[in-house]
Parts: structure tokens; C-alpha cells; sequence
């Protein structure tokens, strides 16, 4: 039933247009009625009051990388877990046991990426060069 | 016109309604408790007990220099803040705020719209959320909102795994996606939701803190290390659309927490009247434990110290994510024995 889904498109539309108009608004206002002096230095990049010196999108730690890979994984493991919510009721103890050797699977993983170091930001952690598996 | 359709538009007003004047009372409320809590005034000059200090801010607001860095992205620094209000002024229409009524001869459920996989709608609609903050850092130029915009989304993410675990468990006993069907539940069982699953609120309420960027886990920010995060580069209206879309968020997560653990609008042994007054009624309890849902981030906020980073995303991934799952299979168990 796709009609129920059409007050959502409407709320969509509404936000991004408030968004918008509350922009517009005091861009306008901003204009006519603010005091709008500009400048050079008040357009530089925010540097807590140092020049510039060298680009802003530096090389970024490869933990986050990480994180959002582990994230992938876990999260299609939460997808996963929707509909079995909605029809567990129904099926009883079986469907029960056949999902908790699915999540025992993902957590051999878990389990892995843990043991790898691969949870840990923290520098030490990183320190310690190439993380052995260690058991 | 179509009855249904005015329908929907009075009841999507009345949440608009609610959700715009968050911001506004939050700001005073904010101040007002970051005083009480450290021994001093606060804001008080602008009218009695200085009600009138956000009216004065958005002024102030509107009326500031629309200052464009030279070297940002426009495009995507332009849409950010727009984006920023979206998910919370999207998924309210999924929140229930109230019994079936019966009013001018349209009945129906005070919802804006019942949507067969509600919740599941919910959860992704908020966490949209992450591209306005992750574009607002890329889009700035700065290396601070860069930094700021990579911690808000490896922190987003880590914690939205715990927060729909959490959720998924609380369906198990429903049996359905509809959040009015969760209240249904909780108002047939007279009791609430966060009694026999003490164990995911409590994980909703730790994740609902990091997804929020609150303090103790607002680290985006953190304006000892990084200004100001990923709205380091914003100044007047661009940037209360940001301040305003962190209150409505926290709002509308407020709002699911509510109606997820406890009870939504109805409260246990009462049953609202299927007419006007019931919906008046139930939309004044809903608001009623937003507003102590908001007290308690206000409370937590000048309360608690903020985390380091690494230690948050520790508390994430090796305690919350471990706990909502022992907490899914417990749920899980305890209905099939038929205790729930």
C-alpha cells in the first residue's frame, strides 16, 4: 500500500522546504536590514587565529575506515534480524534456535575483529605496529 | 476536499507544531539548568526569569552577517543546514499522539501516518541525519570540521547497531512494525515496555545520548579540541538551523524512546475517550514525557565530564553492541516462554 507512505513524502518536502525558506529569510533579512561589512579576514578559514598554512583535507586515520566496515557487517546482521522479529511469534522454539546459530556465526566475527585490534582507536593500540591474532 | 487528507494535515500540524517550539524552549531551558546546576543565575534579564532569551537569540540570528567562507564547497555548505532539520521534521509523522478517534465524522488513529514498517522507517529516515553533519564538515574546508564530521559518523554509526537491537527487541513481543501497535501492546499488558526490558532501555538510552551528539558523548564537537566540530564555519541562521535540528532530533528520539519503553501517549489503568479530549489528553502525556526526557539530556549534559574519543567508541562497540544483543536473545526467549 504505497499510500501510506505518501505523508512521509509530504513531511520530506516540508522539512527541506523549511530549511530552505528559514535561508532565504535571513539571507534577505540579512541584507536589506543587517549590517553586512564582509571582508577578507572574516572569509578566511577558522585557524584559532594562525594563517593558513596547508590544505584541510588531510590523511585521515585508517581506524575510521574500520569502523565503517565493521559497521556494514554488523549492521545487515541488524537487517537481517527484522523480519525474523516480526514472524518469531509464529514459528517458535525452531526458528528461535536456527537465528541464535546465525547470530553465534556473526559473533565469531565479532569476536575476531576484536582479537585483531580492529575496535580499538586508541593510540597504543595502534602503536604496537601489525596486531597478531593472539589466542 | 477529502476528509483523509485534512486529516493527515491537521495531525501532521499539530507535531509540526510541537517539534518547532523545541528548539526555542530548549534554549531556555538549557541555560536556565546549566545555572540551576552550577550555582548561578543564567539568563534572566530578557523578560520574567529570561522567558524571553530565545526570542532574543533568533533575532539576533536573523538579523547576523551571512558570512560565506572563500574557500568552501557552496553547494554542499548551503545544503547542509538545510538537511539538518529534515530527519526529525520527517520521522514525527510516524509517532503516535494519541487513541482511535472519532471527530466530524473521521475516525482513525492520531497518527499522521500508520505505517506498516513504522519503526524500520523511523531508524532509517534518522539516521539521514549523518549527511548533514559528514557534508557540513567536507563542504567547510576546515580541518576541524573535517575532524569533527569524521568522529560524528563513525560515532553515528557505531552507535545506531546498539540503538536498533535495542528497538528490534522491543517488536519481538509486538509482533509488528507499527509504532501504534507498540502502545497497544504496552496498554494491554498495563505495564510499560521498560520494566521487562530494563536491559534495552537502558542501551536506547546510552545510544539515543551518542546519536544526539549530547554530552557526555559529544565529541563532533568537543569545542576544547575542535572549535566548534563540523559547524565550525557557520555563523547566523546557517547555524541555528544546525542548533535547531540537534533539539529536534533529540525530540523525536525522545519521542520513539517514549513510545518504545514507556507507554507512548497512554499511561497504564487509564484509557483515554475515543473523542477529542482523549486526543488532547494523549498528545499532553506524549509531550509531557518528551519534556522529562528532555530534562534528563539537559541534567546528563552539565552533569557528566565528556568521554575520549577512543573510550567512546570502545563503550560502543565492546559493551553496548555485546549488551542489546544478550539483551535481543533474552526478549526473544522470555516470549516465546510466554512471559511477555
Amino acid at each position: 500500500m504505497p499510500e501510506q507512505y505518501y505523508p512521509v513524502l509530504l513531511a520530506l518536502g516540508i522539512s527541506i522546504a523549511l530549511g530552505v525558506v528559514i535561508l532565504i529569510a535571513s539571507y534577505l533579512l540579512a541584507l536589506f536590514v543587517g549590517n553586512q561589512r564582509g571582508g577578507l579576514i572574516k572569509r578566511t578559514t577558522v585557524e584559532s587565529g594562525m594563517p593558513l598554512m596547508d590544505i584541510s583535507h588531510k590523511r585521515i586515520s585508517v581506524a575510521f575506515f574500520l569502523v565503517a566496515i565493521d559497521f556494514i557487517v554488523f549492521d545487515l546482521e541488524a537487517a537481517f534480524l527484522y523480519p525474523w522479529s516480526l514472524i518469531l511469534r509464529d514459528h517458535g522454539w525452531q526458528l528461535f534456535w536456527a537465528v541464535m546459530v546465525f547470530i553465534f556465526l556473526i559473533l565469531v566475527g565479532y569476536a575476531y575483529v576484536w582479537l585483531k585490534g580492529g575496535l580499538d582507536l586508541s593510540l597504543p593500540a595502534r602503536e604496537r605496529g601489525p596486531v597478531r591474532l593472539q589466542l | 476536499m477529502n476528509p483523509e487528507l485534512v486529516a493527515t494535515l491537521v495531525k501532521y500540524a499539530v507535531m509540526f507544531a510541537v517539534f518547532i517550539n523545541v528548539a526555542p524552549i530548549m534554549v531556555w531551558v538549557e541555560r536556565r539548568g546549566a545555572g540551576l546546576i552550577q550555582d548561578r543565575p543564567g539568563p534572566n534579564r530578557v523578560g520574567p526569569f529570561g522567558l524571553f532569551q530565545p526570542l532574543a537569540d533568533a533575532l539576533k540570528f536573523m538579523f547576523k552577517e551571512d558570512v560565506t567562507p572563500t574557500l568552501v564547497d557552496k553547494p554542499l555548505y548551503l545544503l547542509a543546514p538545510v538537511l539538518a532539520l529534515m530527519p526529525a521534521f520527517t520521522t514525527l509523522v510516524l509517532i503516535p499522539f494519541g487513541p482511535e478517534i472519532t471527530v466530524a465524522g473521521w475516525s482513525g488513529p492520531l497518527v499522521v501516518t500508520n505505517a506498516d514498517t513504522g519503526v524500520l522507517l523511523f531508524l532509517a529516515i534518522s539516521s539521514l541525519g549523518v549527511y548533514s553533519l559528514v557534508m557540513a564538515g567536507y563542504a567547510s574546508n576546515n580541518k576541524f570540521s573535517l575532524l569533527g564530521a569524521i568522529r560524528a559518523s563513525a560515532q553515528l554509526i557505531s552507535y545506531e547497531l546498539a540503538l536498533t537491537i535495542s528497538v528490534l527487541a522491543v517488536l519481538i513481543p509486538v509482533n509488528s512494525f507499527r509504532l501504534t501497535d507498540v502502545v497497544a501492546y504496552q496498554q494491554a499488558h498495563h505495564i510499560w515496555n521498560c520494566i521487562p526490558q530494563i536491559l534495552g532501555c537502558l542501551v536506547f538510552l546510552i545510544a539515543a545520548f551518542a546519536e544526539t551528539n549530547r554530552l557526555p558523548f559529544d565529541l563532533p564537537e568537543a569545542e576544547s579540541e575542535l572549535i566548534a566540530g563540523f559547524h565550525t564555519e557557520y555563523g547566523a541562521m546557517r547555524f541555528a538551523l544546525f542548533f535547531q535540528g540537534e533539539y529536534s532530533n533529540m525530540a523525536a528520539l525522545s519521542a520513539l524512546g517514549a513510545t518504545l519503553f514507556f507507554g507512548g501517549w497512554s499511561l497504564p489503568f487509564i484509557h483515554y475517550p475515543n473523542n477529542l479530549l482523549g486526543g488532547v489528553l494523549g498528545l499532553l502525556t506524549l509531550v509531557a514525557k518528551i519534556a522529562i526526557a528532555m530534562a534528563v539530556f539537559v541534567w546528563v549534559r552539565w552533569t557528566f565530564p565528556r568521554f575520549r574519543y577512543d573510550q567512546l567508541m570502545r563503550l560502543g562497540w565492546k559493551f553496548l553492541l555485546p549488551l542489546s544483543i544478550v539483551n535481543l536473545i533474552l526478549v526473544a526467549a522470555m516470549t516465546l516462554a510466554g512471559w511477555l
